[in-house]
């Protein structure tokens, strides 16, 4: 217990928030990783998923992709892409991609996939155009469910995210490598409780924002 | 400076390497394999041991079979684990000779030591060793942290020592494990044993290949690599010198018990003479790179030097 006081005792000094090494910019960098590598895979696997369950063809091989995908090890994804692409963020941002894209796939393709075939049966009924079902009945029906992909993705993200200081001098794997390489256990704890915390309030507020989408759909 | 010089030599050990290999089955026989049952009597087995470090095995079976060669017997312990084991076998006679590493072995036995280079290292360490534990001469070779750059850098601004890195007119990045940034031999060492300014950045692969490919890439310029690792060849790279020692010397030195007979001595201290930090890189690297077992290197390299025949 005294490791986990020392660690509460590293948080609490002010000192370790400021400065560009210090906390608060630490956590800003993580956020922001985290941020950017969400937006991106939403942006590559959301369009996909969308409309293979809007055609209603190649769940298979979506779930093959993302199941292949979520089998691939991070930190060796790393490795590979920073010997190509070398040091520096870029190669843990194509890592983490990789990493939290399979959630969002799979959440954008069952989310639409699964909406009631009476359901969008009636909207053609009624003579909607296959675009209209998609943006009026399905998107807004699936809204949870892809909301729930994207809270899986970036709290999976918020996680790793730590290996960017693997090869870059950002977010609060920085706290967890030097404290574990330094063998300085309350920093590695401080860094580890810290991702931790972030991971919890993150999740608390998609929580929020599915209950709300549930309510407002 | 020397480093640069010995490539040539280092080429050329390597032709005369590959060009040896036909001889190696005169010397690969270990005479005494027959008879280690305790025949009692006159030759005693002389046991040589090694950390499980690739590296070391090859040093500790160049000594078994440089022995052998002049008729001693010796008994294989290869690959032994931790130091706090290994020391304690050498202390109480079970182990005769043992490759060691003078740094380290010394902050072993001397925790508090300052001793950095390596003749002040070499004195403690003569010093410190226990009763009955002789230390045989240290060998030009080193198995130790140091700061490399890239050749074409090197030649750029003329460096070879790390101060010559304030000639450098860049901005220079070292990039290496995260604890180095708060370690005295990191940028503050820099600082203030060279007068060097350098930034800070984290590759936390211990000098691996994504350290090589930074510095290549020119995202570093200065990094942290194993004077004995094979990819400072490979790679083109340049250890500076470091001539204020932040990083503590570790040259090879055998570690030898009181059975290991004048005779003997002069044989081990004759192998450490002639092994160079560049020779150690070439062992090691046939080892990296062709996977060959530590018995065919050590045969290879003892037939080259002509120290066996």
């Amino acid at each position: 217990m005294d490791l986990l006081r020392e660690a509460l005792v590293w948080l609490a000094d002010g000192g370790n928030w400021a400065g560009p090494t210090g906390i608060t910019a630490r956590l800003g960098e993580h956020l922001m990783v985290t941020a950017i590598v969400v937006a991106l895979a939403c942006l590559l696997a959301m369009p996909i998923g969308v409309w293979a369950g809007h055609r209603g063809r190649g769940g298979d091989l979506i779930v093959g992709i993302a199941g292949a995908a979520r089998a691939l090890p991070t930190l060796g994804l790393l490795t590979l892409a920073a010997l190509a692409l070398g040091i520096g963020l870029v190669a843990p941002v194509v890592a983490l991609v990789v990493l939290a894209i399979p959630p969002v796939l799979n959440a954008a393709y069952s989310g639409i996939a699964t909406v009631q075939p009476s359901v969008t049966g009636a909207a053609r009924a009624v003579g909607m155009s296959s675009r209209q079902v998609l943006a009026q009945v399905q998107l807004p029906l699936a809204t949870p469910v892809l909301l729930g992909g994207v809270r899986s993705a970036t709290l999976q993200v918020i996680a790793t995210a730590t290996l960017a200081a693997y090869t870059s001098n950002t977010g609060l794997g920085r706290y967890i490598f030097a404290g574990l390489k330094a063998n300085d256990y309350p920093l590695l704890i401080a860094g580890s409780l810290l991702v931790v915390v972030v991971a919890l309030v993150v999740d608390a507020l998609f929580a929020v924002a599915q209950r709300f989408s549930v309510r407002h759909r | 400076m020397k480093q640069r010089m010995t490539f040539g030599a280092v080429a050329a050990v390597a032709t005369l390497t590959l060009a040896a290999c036909g001889s190696s089955d005169t010397i690969d026989a270990d005479p005494s394999a027959d008879n280690t049952a305790g025949t009692g009597g006159g030759s005693e087995e002389l046991v040589i041991g090694s950390q499980d470090y690739y590296s070391s095995e090859i040093i500790a079976e160049i000594y078994a079979q440089a022995l052998e060669a002049e008729d001693y017997s010796v008994q294989r312990e290869y690959r032994i684990g931790q130091r706090e084991i290994y020391v304690g076998e050498i202390e109480d006679g079970s182990i005769d000779l043992f490759p060691e590493y003078t740094g380290p072995l010394l902050q072993f036995w001397e925790p508090d030591t300052e001793a950095r280079l390596m003749d002040d290292v070499y004195d403690a360490l003569v010093t410190a060793a226990p009763q009955g534990v002789s230390i045989l001469d240290q060998s030009p070779a080193t198995d130790q942290d140091s700061y490399v750059v890239t050749q074409e850098f090197a030649d750029e601004y003329d460096l070879t020592t790390i101060a010559d890195l304030a000639n450098v007119t860049q901005d220079i990045t070292l990039g290496a494990n995260s604890e180095l940034e708060s370690r005295p031999n990191g940028p503050d060492g820099l600082k203030e044993y060279y007068g060097v300014d350098v930034g800070f950045t984290p590759i936390e692969d211990g000098g691996g290949p994504l350290t090589v490919k930074a510095l290549q890439d020119g995202d570093i310029q200065l990094a942290v690599i194993y004077t004995a690792d094979p990819s400072i060849d490979t790679n083109n790279l340049v250890t500076l010198e470091d001539p204020e020692g932040l990083f503590l010397a570790s040259h090879v030195v055998p570690v030898a018990s009181e059975r290991v007979d004048a005779d003997a001595q002069a044989i081990i201290n004759s192998i450490s003479a002639a092994m160079t930090p560049e020779i150690l890189r070439e062992l090691n690297a046939r080892s990296v790179t062709d996977q060959s077992p530590a018995a065919t290197i050590a045969a290879d390299w003892l037939a080259d030097t002509g120290m066996v025949s």
